[in-house]
């Protein structure tokens, strides 16, 4: 009995082997108008109009399945999206900031080339520090006693002065900003070329102050002050001549003379410092001039 | 199992219906860009459920059906689900797994056998195309969506053949243990 049906399970499946190999055989053997090939695509004709019906019988469900699909090609792309937007935003980020530092160093090649700074053999540093306090205008710049940065040298940017060095380490330089409650530089109009000195208004930051003004009254709303630079030899000052400090805001007219208050407002935005310049030189038109070293 | 008139006839259009299924839905959904096949998932079921020689004889039937269907070259997939039906067939013959992943495992061997074995021919009978890490990568997807369906497919399948099915190997031994077929107390 066992054997019985160990030899009719052998057969059928020697059967099945043989006529799949003989039918591989027959079919790969004939050519495209042989007899297989007609009972296949008869088979297929008959064939043809079930699957069609299947196929928008079951339609909704592969669009259901296709839906499914389709939502997670999106999800994968729109991960892919935001990934390629946070690239994009951070590639944004770094043009904004690189024009930014173009802007910067435009600024400073014009005021070395056009300005005349060129003569002071200036050092350009990075600010990397700012000070906190309202009542200690400092920045930090990256530059330091190695590259030739000594203290009370003065400071400038694009726009124009922005402070002196106030002290200095091996690698790094502390910068006074003009708006410093210790800063103080010789001064004149740039226009009515009256002489003052310039310093900070105290309890108001920001705002600096045009004072010992000989006539106070030919200085006007908008006009430039600039720094005097050495007006004598035996006092020589720490700034060259001609560098842009401000532009004058408004003047208080007072009872007096002494009373009048002129406001300047700085022409560098000391709130957005990123490069510097420190005049390592500052003196040089005084020794060209008398021709020593002061 | 030897198999019946209307068993046949179940078959006949489990068969079918499996195929037309197959082709103009399942065949149509790709998921990581390959489409399932259920094919010798349906295959390795009824070997398992029934037997050896239903399941070889199913496995040509159904391959003879794809072929057909599919205009590709006749014998083929006849030849390769013959082999798996009938590889399903002996396993439940020779071990009858009661363990409920069986159907799993199973079908993920059938698929692999199917995949590659429908490769190999191709092959052999001179299909100029390499051997390519894209063709690997289809197979084993294949392979993976399939054991995945293999269960619920086995499901359906049981269910569609239960009337002329003896019962399955877990219900039969636990029935053994609870009425004493089994137990040590029958035989005293």
């Amino acid at each position: 009995m066992y054997d019985k049906a160990v030899r009719r399970r052998r057969a059928v499946l020697a059967v099945l082997v043989a006529l799949s190999l003989t039918l591989l055989t027959a079919y790969f053997g004939e050519s495209s108008s042989g007899s297989l090939h007609g009972v296949q695509r008869g088979a297929m004709e008959v064939l043809a109009p079930i699957q069609e019906g299947a196929n928008r019988v079951v339609k909704p469900f592969r669009d259901l399945f296709g839906w499914f699909g389709s939502t997670l090609d999106a999800k994968s792309q729109r991960d892919k999206l935001k990934k390629e937007r946070d690239a994009l935003r951070l590639q944004v980020t770094q043009l904004q900031v690189d024009g930014s530092e173009n802007k910067t160093l435009r600024g400073l090649l014009n005021i070395n080339t056009g300005g005349g700074m060129k003569a002071y053999q200036p050092v350009i540093a990075r600010v990397f520090a700012r000070s906190p306090s309202t009542w200690y205008s400092t920045v930090e710049i990256n530059k330091g006693s190695s590259d030739g940065v000594r203290p009370d040298q003065p400071v400038v940017n694009g726009q124009g002065l922005v402070g002196k060095v106030k002290s200095v380490s091996n690698g790094n330089a502390i910068v006074m900003l003009l708006t410093d409650q210790e800063f103080g530089v010789s001064a004149k109009a740039a226009r009515s070329g009256e002489p003052g000195s310039i310093n900070p208004a105290v309890g108001a930051p920001g705002d600096l102050l045009l004072e010992l003004v000989p006539r106070g009254k030919l200085v006007t709303k908008g006009e430039h002050i600039v720094t005097a630079g050495t007006v004598s030899t035996r006092l020589p000052s720490l700034f060259p001549p001609g560098i842009l400090i401000g532009t004058v805001s408004r003047v208080d007219q007072g009872e007096g003379e002494l009373d009048r208050q002129i406001h300047v407002s700085p022409a560098a935005d000391l709130r957005q410092l990123e490069y510097l310049e420190v005049l390592t030189k500052p003196n040089t038109d005084l020794v060209a001039s008398t021709g020593k070293s002061p | 199992v030897t198999p019946t008139g209307p068993a046949i006839a179940r078959l006949a259009l489990l068969g079918l219906l499996g195929c037309i299924l197959q082709l103009t839905a399942v065949a149509q959904i790709t998921i990581f860009g390959v489409p399932a096949d259920l094919s010798p998932l349906l295959v390795c079921s009824v070997g398992l459920l029934m037997g050896s020689v239903p399941g070889a004889l199913f496995g040509f039937s159904v391959g003879l059906f794809v072929d057909t269907a599919l205009l590709q070259t006749l014998g083929i997939s006849s030849l390769v689900l013959t082999a798996v039906g009938y590889g399903a067939g002996r396993l439940r013959e020779l071990r009858d797994p009661a363990h409920a992943l069986v159907p799993v495992a199973v079908g993920a061997i059938g698929t692999a056998v199917y995949a590659i074995g429908f490769s190999v021919m191709q092959f052999l009978l001179g299909v100029d195309a390499p051997v390519s890490l894209l063709l690997v990568r289809e197979i084993l997807l294949v392979i993976v969506l399939n054991t995945l369906l293999a269960l619920p497919v086995h499901m359906l399948v049981r269910r569609w053949l239960s009337p002329f099915l003896p019962d399955d190997p877990r219900r039969r031994r636990r029935r053994a243990y609870t009425t004493g077929g089994l137990s040590p107390l029958s035989k005293a």
